[in-house]
């Protein structure tokens, strides 16, 4: 649905379908700490960055132009290959025996956050960095054309 | 309560994560091949980005290791960050080209 539908906004809303769904898969698996923050970041932060770019660009109507047919018929072919390679892989695969005996409590916010900020302290960091430069870049990229055109 | 509550992976194998997250990678493939809009693009590498975050998240719950989650926490950090920044640049492109279409975007000059 989202690679298909013609209207950029439709594909995004499809997707937002498709993190929720996501979202409930980490549910099911008891990560519940990474479920809200999965909701929190892409149904809330990442679909409304892609929705006001969306809009900013006018492209909310369906003026672009696809590809030929050639091209698109050997997208799907290596799309499926790949599929079928996977597939085939993991059906080969050894069966993972169920898991003995289950600890519930490893998705909960006190025990993520004793993991992270022990043992995973200093990538925790560096992503703050990352984060930083990520915030200056974006602001500098959109900034400096502004300055320009003026 | 905790005793109540049955593992997931009693009722559903993790065969079927693992199936279920080679194929949303495949149709991430599938979307960046096949579309010219930029943006969508964009939103099929989050969706393999996710495919990858459902197994790690799958594994961790198997293997009862918080070091899988703190990954996917990791994970989305930086599909945040890259999001964040390849959204910019498509932004700067559009003002300059006005297109977002991959295939207009073949020169590194004007």
């Amino acid at each position: 649905m989202t690679v298909l539908s013609k209207n950029p906004v439709h594909s995004v809303i499809y997707l937002i379908g498709c993190f929720f769904a996501i979202a409930g898969h980490y549910l099911l698996l008891n990560a519940e700490f990474l479920a809200v923050v999965h909701i929190i970041v892409y149904a809330g932060a990442i679909m409304v960055l892609f929705l006001s770019t969306l809009m900013l660009m006018n492209l909310n109507d369906e003026t672009e132009q696809h590809k030929p047919a050639l091209a698109k018929i050997g997208a799907v072919i290596a799309a499926g290959l790949l599929m079928l390679v996977l597939v085939a892989v993991l059906k080969k695969a050894d069966a993972l025996p169920a898991p003995v005996n289950q600890d519930l409590s490893i998705g909960t916010i006190k025990n993520l956050g004793k993991v992270l900020l022990d043992e995973y302290l200093f990538p925790f960091e560096f992503s703050s960095v990352l984060f930083l430069s990520a915030m200056i870049g974006a602001v500098l990229l959109t900034k400096k054309e502004k300055s320009q055109t003026a | 309560m905790m005793n109540v509550m049955l593992s997931i992976f009693s009722v559903v194998p993790i065969q079927y994560y693992i199936f279920i997250s080679a194929v949303l990678f495949c149709i991430g493939v599938l979307g960046v091949l096949f579309r010219r809009n930029a943006i969508i693009i964009f939103m099929s590498v989050e969706l393999m980005l996710n495919s990858v975050n459902l197994l790690l998240v799958a594994f961790s719950a198997y293997h009862n290791d918080a070091s899988g989650q703190v990954f996917v926490f990791f994970v989305m950090a930086v599909a945040a960050a890259e999001v964040a920044v390849g959204l910019s640049i498509l932004v700067t492109i559009y003002r300059n080209v006005h297109s977002v279409d991959i295939d207009e975007l073949k020169s590194l000059k004007h």
